[in-house]
């Protein structure tokens, strides 16, 4: 290899179908963001599994820090009340 | 398998006392079936094996594609080559979806493609044997894939996460190599004396190759402590060896091939098949870089990478230019 300035990365969502939404598929390397989409209906969607496709640089992607995960999603572990199932209904009431 | 230079010994990576709580939360995490992904924390192990073994399992499939795309020009009917071509595809295809999934353990791709084109890193010993005619596609897509498919659909279940959502993908995949192999070798079979001796020389050439596929043999095998425990291993290599010759030899025979071992024979109780004595000392010789066809492989290899630098280059300058224009037009609107 010549060059060495590093082709830049992508994350890649794709759309099964209309209707459903984006789902993260996987990532490819790509010069710029036309190609990294002809890129991506490449190495993802040979054999139609998409309507639509996302590409977005992965370095813009701002995640969550996993060592924070107990932190940042306890207050919903404690919220039973939030569930359905929480409640009693008496079953003459019939489904609700 | 694909990555059978795994099972050379590697310096056990020692264990902070500050990582040991860490350490008991990833285990369980294991243990409970979870995946672990990437930006959690991880033993350096754990990383250091999944960068090598799906690096390995990544050049497999980038160098695989050699001995099939010897016999694109030549397949038989339009029918043929399109499905070659298609499979070749989806090869390049899983080299790429396994390069992203090790990119994620901090590895870049530029780094394990330098590791290849140096001899550094290793590929799967298949392919180094020669494909001189067209039966050795239909033998390919039959055993080398469907040895292949034995390995990875338990890696679909591997701890994680990146590797295995790739493995998913690709034994997806594998199915339509694998049925279009068969399909080529039963054609071979019910045509004319001369397909049929076409079918079974290859055959007689690949049997004991594709055996070696699955590595060495439990009693040598190295790395499995680690990699079981980690769940990244699930079955030894012989149990996989085991599994594949039982559904395979049926299909052999279905064919009216002969396989090329006086001692395979089916054992009334265990209901496995017997096979005979694997030459090891032919796998190590092909695995350390002297099999029929590793220097071809690696510098078309080579070539192919030189032949295309210009045109990566050519896209980064133009997709540079393209930024700096789109800059200047900012700039002047302002
Ligand atoms: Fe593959
Ligand atoms: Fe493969
Ligand atoms: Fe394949």
């Amino acid at each position: 290899m010549t060059d060495k300035t590093p082709m830049p990365l992508w994350e890649v969502f794709i759309r099964a179908r209309s209707g459903l939404p984006h789902k993260h598929c996987g990532s490819v390397h790509a010069p710029d963001a036309t190609m990294a989409v002809q890129a991506a209906r490449d190495v993802y969607t040979r054999r139609g599994e998409s309507v639509s496709i996302w590409v977005v640089p992965s370095a813009a992607i701002i995640a969550s820090d996993p060592n924070e995960k107990d932190q940042l999603f306890e207050p919903t572990s404690t919220k039973a009340y939030r569930h359905p199932t929480f409640y009693d209904i008496p079953d003459e009431v019939g489904h609700m | 398998m694909y990555t059978q230079a795994l099972n050379a010994k590697d310096a056990s990576a020692g264990t902070r006392p500050e990582d040991t709580a860490r350490l008991a939360v990833f285990q369980s995490t294991v243990d409970a079936e979870d995946k672990i992904e990437p930006n959690d924390w991880m033993p350096d192990g754990y990383r250091k094996t999944l960068i090598r073994q799906i690096s390995q399992h990544a050049h497999s499939e980038v160098i695989g594609m050699q001995p099939e795309g010897n016999w694109i020009t030549r397949a038989p009917s339009l029918r043929r080559k399109a499905a070659l071509l298609a499979k070749i595809q989806d090869e390049a295809g899983h080299g790429l979806y396994l390069y992203a999934a090790a990119e994620t353990l901090g590895v870049s791709r530029d780094e394990l493609y330098e590791q290849l084109l140096s001899g550094k890193a290793k590929y799967s010993s298949i392919f180094n044997y020669p494909t001189p005619t067209w039966a050795d596609i239909g033998i390919i897509g039959w055993l080398v894939d469907g040895a292949a498919i034995m390995n990875q659909i338990p890696l679909c279940r591997c701890s994680y996460g990146p590797y295995a959502r790739a493995m998913i993908r690709v034994c997806k995949e594998e199915s339509f190599h694998q049925r279009q192999g068969y399909e080529i070798m039963l054609t071979l079979c019910r045509g004319t004396p001369e397909q049929k001796a076409m079918a079974q020389d290859a055959l007689n050439r690949w049997w004991w190759p594709v055996l070696m596929m699955f590595g060495p043999s439990d009693k040598d095998s190295m790395h499995s402590a680690d990699s079981t425990r980690w769940k990244i291993k699930r079955f030894s290599n012989d149990d996989l060896r085991q599994k594949f010759v039982d559904a395979t030899v049926p299909q052999g025979q279905f064919l009216g091939l002969t396989f090329p071992d006086p001692d395979l024979r089916l054992d009334e109780e265990s209901g496995h098949w017997h096979y005979g004595e694997i030459d090891w000392s032919e796998f190590k010789r092909v695995v350390a870089g002297d099999g029929p066809m590793n220097k071809q492989r690696m510098a078309h290899r080579r070539q192919t990478e030189a032949d295309g630098a210009w045109v990566r280059e050519a896209a980064m300058a133009h997709a540079e230019k393209r930024r700096q224009r789109a800059a200047a037009a900012r700039i002047a609107a302002e």
